[in-house]
């Protein structure tokens, strides 16, 4: 008899191979997510970025908003690609397929981490791609040494873990593909009213909070901190204690959701 | 009936044979509605078993709840061998299942769903792919299986269905209505592929709205209404509960239909299309003793047809009352 930890690397790199499949048979869900970033960077540093940067004072020209700016478009494309896994996460479970898998003797949860490992993979390749663009517009780190660049990436990994975690809660308790739409639109509505596009002491009072206390801000200045060298503070711990509590709550949901008898 | 290569087993409810399905006081609710009253099971190994009942009967949730999907309120099942409570692990180990709704992955070619079969299964490489060739020309898929699956018919959806159920070759098997939908020659060329699967051996717990199903392929049936199982047996001892069988004879002449009518006993008469209805299980012997007597009147019918009673006549006793939630007879006892 084989270990369970053999039989869930098994079975869920069976399901991976299965979402990426998907993913290659149909890209056109993966592009659209991948372009609405790109669109938001090139809208946000050729269109606003004049005005932008104004607001931010201190001399600041359109080159130096999109230094400012790519972390934050980095953390949409997270946050785009993981409503896309709400969406995809719902469609499957309407599908016969995931009945049959329940009454296999396979190891339940792989369906679901199939998933997200398919999920995050789409996910980091989304971002290097427009980390690309970003740098062929003239996104230039300052001074970051490797090891802050792989930091920087391993922090988006961790990010993208989380929200696609939370993101195939949200799939699951959504009867269809229309409302996981819906519920996961917080994860691109939160780095909008984050300090992704504008710094939060340059935000009404009232909003600052909001602004505050929420994952993807010190997400971004972690990111900044690292490949622009800004002051990085608490929010470096802040972030990975995010990732860490939205992974283990994405996890226990979808969890203890999938188990409950379908409908 | 089936062509099963397997002794029909003797005994009912329980018994010396071991079960490969056994149910007892089935119960589950959905808010007020209760889908399933206490219902008891108990199929041999090696048989086929339907499940007869009209739509929201029940019959979906039975086939949910003994195939590990769902949890019942209230009842123990045991499927080869193994509780439901507690090893639904090793029950899923043994079966295979065939829902209503085709569970295939339609985004995927139909090797490519036979594959994922297969490597769930955790068959080596080599073999899965050849279980996979196999089974995708055994079911004469083989032409289309390289094409997404969400593009095949209904039939075809249905064949890859059973395929995929079949890769790890389980020793029961759940057919949720398998022919529900399919055009005639889909049903017949369903009924040639399960009939296949008992040849092998193979537990069949199959479920149907078709009566003519049920008798084609079942060694006993349970008809479910209203969650509950109002009469259960092998095809001919419930047709034999239902008194339906009769001769009918058409006569075109009034007169002629008169003197039919005395010389005959025990019959119906229909005055208004001359015809006339005596009951007779159909056999060879009944059927001389009417003709005897037709001619030693010197009367002959310009018609004569022979009803014997099929599923339908039992279904439609059974369910179609007034009161469908009083339990039409007990349990039939040993033959």
């Amino acid at each position: 008899m084989s270990s369970t930890l053999s039989l869930a690397v098994r079975d869920s790199s069976t399901m991976l191979r299965r979402n990426l499949l998907h993913a290659r048979r149909y890209p056109s869900l993966t592009l659209n997510l991948l372009l609405t970033p790109v669109v938001m960077l090139l809208l946000f540093v050729y269109v606003f970025g004049d005005v932008m940067s104004a607001g931010m004072g201190g001399g600041a020209d359109r080159s130096a908003y999109i230094a400012y700016v790519v972390p934050g478009i980095l953390m949409m494309t997270v946050g785009g690609t993981a409503v896309g896994t709400a969406v995809s996460v719902a469609n499957d479970m309407t599908e016969g397929i995931i009945a049959r898998f329940r009454t296999m003797a396979i190891h339940r949860p792989s369906i679901l981490v199939g998933h997200v490992a398919g999920s995050v993979l789409q996910c980091l390749m989304s971002v290097l791609l427009v980390g690309a663009v970003a740098v062929a517009i003239g996104f230039r780190s300052t001074g970051a040494t490797p090891l802050e660049w792989l930091a920087a990436f391993g922090l988006t990994a961790l990010i993208a873990l989380a929200l696609t975690w939370i993101a195939v809660g949200m799939g699951l308790v959504s009867p269809n593909a229309e409302a996981a739409s819906n519920n996961a639109l917080p994860l691109v509505v939160l780095p909008l009213i984050s300090s992704a596009f504008v710094p939060i002491d340059s935000m009404p009072g009232w909003f600052r909070p909001i602004a505050e206390y929420q994952p993807f801000t010190p997400a971004i200045e972690t990111l900044r901190g690292l490949l622009l060298g800004t002051e990085i503070g608490h929010n470096g711990w802040l972030a990975v204690a995010w990732c860490t509590g939205l992974t283990v709550l994405g996890y226990v949901w979808s969890g203890r959701t999938f188990t409950k008898d379908p409908k | 009936m089936p062509s099963s290569v397997m002794p029909m087993p003797s005994q009912a409810g329980g018994g010396s044979a071991p079960a490969a399905i056994a149910a007892t006081g089935l119960r589950k609710s959905y808010g007020d509605k209760a889908v399933l009253g206490g219902v008891d099971l108990h199929v041999p190994q090696g048989t086929v078993f339907a499940l007869l009942g009209p739509n929201g009967a029940g019959k979906t949730t039975a086939v949910k709840i003994l195939s590990t999907l769902i949890t019942p309120d209230a009842g123990r099942v045991r499927v080869a061998g193994h509780d439901l409570a507690g090893e639904a692990h090793r029950i899923r180990a043994a079966i295979g299942v065939t829902g209503q709704f085709s569970a295939v992955d339609g985004l995927i070619t139909g090797e490519e769903n036979m594959l994922l079969m297969a490597d769930l299964h955790h068959l080596p490489r080599q073999e899965g792919r050849r279980t996979a060739a196999e089974l995708l020309a055994r079911f004469d898929l083989t032409d289309a299986a390289h094409k997404p699956a969400s593009t095949y018919s209904g039939g075809m959806k249905r064949r890859l269905d059973i395929a995929m159920t079949l890769v790890a070759g389980p020793r029961i098997i759940f057919l949720d209505e398998p022919t529900t939908g399919l055009d005639p020659r889909s049903r017949h060329n369903m009924w040639q592929i399960i009939r296949g699967l008992v040849a092998d051996g193979v537990t069949v717990f199959l479920t149907t709205q078709y009566l003519e199903e049920a008798d084609e392929l079942a060694d006993r049936v349970a008809v479910l209404n209203n969650g509950r199982i109002v009469a259960e047996g092998t095809p001919e001892q419930l047709k034999r509960q239902i008194p339906g069988g009769h001769v009918r004879l058409r006569f075109t002449h009034p007169d002629t239909y008169r003197a039919a009518a005395d010389a005959l006993r025990e019959v119906t008469r229909d005055d208004e299309t001359l015809t006339l209805q005596i009951p007779s299980g159909g056999s060879q012997r009944e059927l001389r003793a009417v003709l005897d007597r037709l001619d030693s009147t010197g009367v002959e019918a310009d018609e004569l047809t022979v009803h014997t009673p099929d599923l339908d006549d039992v279904f439609f006793a059974l369910t179609g009352t007034t009161d469908p939630t009083a339990p039409a007879q007990p349990k039939e006892t040993a033959r």
